[in-house]
């Protein structure tokens, strides 16, 4: 019956895409993956954010061609507090260095944060939650208690005080604020396993004498990957902004490390006369926070078509 | 037949107390369990991180055996776990330790610091409250309009934003440009010796003494920061809002009103808003805490006087005792509100007495 559909007529690519009855595996994984697609291509401000964290990417891969001029050695003589235009984009700062090649430069250190936060702080939410939820009992009772603890502290605060014990610097601020976020994944991943943990495949798969630790790593956390995947997606803009907090106040990026935060903290003195300095690097926090809330917003309503009624 | 009916309503008040009270119970103990994880958390950070704290505190050119006297004082020789119950019965105490920038005692310096963090938090969630729940309920009704449109902005924008920065913006166009508030602080240095604070909330101190004039002076001061913690305040409210009321206005009992006669005015306001107002109240009281929070780095911008000051004032001197007593005493207003927003929920909700 299916083959004689499929000879007596050539499949265009979009009805093969969106067969009920894929032959192979791939198939029914690109059908999969062209319908998210379709959903998130029909949200306009999704694609906007996802454009935005693009251009962020090739930024930050292509800084050194990009950059007009030095990010780090400015002309004290000839080129100090500059306002924007001429040669200088966006202006220059109090040592003579353009604004515009720091930004781009700065858009490393952004993503080198966001990245190994988030490669830190999912796992760790993935095991929590994941183990809590399969193993249940006491186990389940003390994670969650201790997950609890972590979600009831301010985010800010409790990153703070963990930089002013390690002392200032990029790596401790991302340990730092790792340290503060895992919480909700565990959450939600402790939620996903519930849902999961007594379907039939799982009892088929233990039937067939999977050990605990299989079941887990294999069965069960690429189930919870999608909507941690959102999750995660949605909190980089809150990452970006505690990063910046922090460099603000003097803990995350050591100068003359051109972190973004940093940069307003230095441009502050001059805020009344020079008011770029401090301006500039706000408008890249905002634009590229703002690209990670759109790209969030849209990959959750992508993948999630029931929860979306916002 | 009557007297058992009563019978009937008192012994389910009865349990109904007793479901509450029972209810309270486990809240409290939820309480002291997450405070006590509070303070290992800060324990942990104040004792275990830095490699040696007495170091710390004296300096590493100190003699050696101030060194040791300091770390006998402190209780460093001791095993760690009887470290732990010191500390947390010295906190208990309200012994926060002494702040090496100020030399008093932290816990005193927090108690001159609080109100103004109190105060300015306070306003903010007043704002956003009083601005994001109308405009949260008239999104909702023109789902799809300008105001719509315009709600959902305000909350991206909200999110996305550097609260530090556009403080630094709000600064440089209201204070420098236009002129409209007053820069930096608290209050004019003119009044530093004619206003006397009582409650150490300014503005109800000076309406206490009638002092009209430094009333309007607090106002200038307080309004620029104020409206900016609201505005985070107003587009996380607003948005939660928009979600309960449009949850609202679908139920059944909305299209009853409508059949009833009802006009649309009572409907919305009267109806769906008093049916959405018990998970607002939540809402509210989670915002309040997060302006306690975001207070930090408004209060560095603005130089208010706050405990957010005094935490980062302190960060860069590293003086860590008043660093954590900052961290203890936010988190713990933290978790109070928390649960007191959840406890509030309960109460105020006849659903979650029915299990």
């Amino acid at each position: 019956m299916t083959e004689a559909i499929n000879t007596s007529r050539p499949l265009t690519r979009r009805e093969w895409l969106m067969s009920d009855r894929p032959q192979s595996r791939t198939q029914a994984r690109l059908g999969r993956a062209y319908l998210v697609w379709s959903r998130f291509a029909s949200n306009r401000l999704a694609v906007v954010g996802l454009a935005i964290i693009i251009a962020l990417l090739l930024v930050a891969a292509f800084a050194p061609l990009l950059a007009p001029h030095s990010p780090v050695a400015g002309d004290l003589r000839n080129a100090r507090l500059l306002p924007p235009g001429g040669d200088y984009l966006l202006g220059t700062d109090d040592q003579g260095r353009d604004i515009l090649s720091r930004l781009i430069y700065g858009s490393r250190l952004t993503l080198y944060v966001v990245i190994l936060v988030a490669i830190i702080a999912a796992p760790i939410g993935l095991l929590v939650g994941t183990i809590a939820g399969y193993a249940g009992g006491w186990v389940d009772a003390v994670l969650m208690r201790i997950t609890d603890i972590f979600l009831a502290f301010p985010k800010l605060i409790l990153a703070l005080a963990f930089v002013a014990a390690l002392g200032p610097g990029i790596e401790n601020a991302v340990i730092a604020i790792a340290i503060t976020s895992w919480p909700p994944y565990a959450r939600i991943a402790r939620a996903e396993t519930l849902t999961v943990r007594n379907s039939d495949y799982i009892a088929a798969v233990r039937l067939m004498g999977a050990s605990p630790t299989r079941i887990v790593l294999r069965h069960i956390m690429p189930l919870c990957l999608s909507s941690l995947i959102v999750r995660v997606t949605l909190d980089m803009a809150g990452i970006i902004l505690t990063a910046a907090g922090l460099g603000f106040l003097g803990l995350g990026a050591q100068p003359p490390l051109p972190e973004w935060g940093a940069m307003i903290a230095s441009g502050r003195r001059f805020i009344m006369d020079q008011w770029w300095v401090a301006a500039m690097p706000g408008f890249a926090i905002l634009i590229v926070s703002l690209g990670f809330n759109l790209l969030g917003d849209g990959l959750r309503d992508a993948l999630d078509p029931r929860g979306n009624n916002q | 037949m009557s007297s058992t009916d009563t019978q009937m309503e008192s012994r389910r008040s009865g349990a109904w107390a007793g479901n509450f009270l029972w209810a309270g119970g486990r809240f409290l103990l939820i309480g002291v369990i997450t405070f006590l994880g509070l303070l290992a958390v800060t324990f942990f950070i104040g004792r275990v991180i830095p490699i040696d704290p007495a170091l710390a505190i004296v300096g590493d050119r100190a003699p050696a055996h101030v060194v040791e006297r300091v770390r006998e004082e402190l209780g460093l020789n001791l095993p760690l776990y009887e470290q732990f119950f010191l500390y947390i019965k010295g906190i208990l105490q309200g012994d926060f330790g002494n702040s090496v920038l100020t030399t008093n005692p932290v816990m005193t310096d927090i108690r001159r610091v609080f109100p103004a963090t109190m105060e300015l938090a306070t306003m903010g969630t007043l704002i956003g409250a009083c601005i994001g729940v109308p405009l949260g309920v008239l999104a909702a009704v023109k789902r799809g309009s300008l105001i719509d449109q315009f709600v959902r902005i305000i909350g991206l924008i909200g999110y996305s934003v550097p609260i530090f920065w556009l403080g630094l913006l709000a600064l440089l166009v209201f204070y420098a440009k236009l002129g409209w508030t007053s820069g930096p602080g608290r209050i004019d240095v003119v009044y530093e010796y004619t206003f006397t604070p009582i409650t150490g909330f300014y503005l109800l101190d000076a309406v206490i003494q009638g002092n009209w004039e430094a009333f309007r002076n607090i106002f200038s001061f307080i309004i620029l920061p104020a409206s900016l913690l609201g505005y985070f305040s107003l587009a996380y409210i607003s948005r939660m809002t928009r979600s309960f009321m449009l949850n609202e206005l679908e139920q059944e009992y909305i299209v009853a009103a409508r059949a009833k006669g009802l006009s649309e005015t009572r409907i919305i306001w009267g109806h769906a808003l008093r049916n959405a107002a018990v998970p607002l109240v939540t809402v509210i009281a989670l915002s309040y805490a997060g302006l306690l929070e975001g207070s930090v780095l408004t209060e560095t911008v603005f130089s208010w006087p706050g405990l957010g000051m005094y935490i980062t004032n302190s960060l860069q001197n590293a003086d860590m005792n008043a660093v954590l007593g900052g961290t203890i005493v936010i988190g713990t207003v933290f978790v109070a509100i928390n649960l007191l927003s959840d406890l509030l929920y309960r109460a105020l909700d006849p659903r979650t007495r029915a299990r």
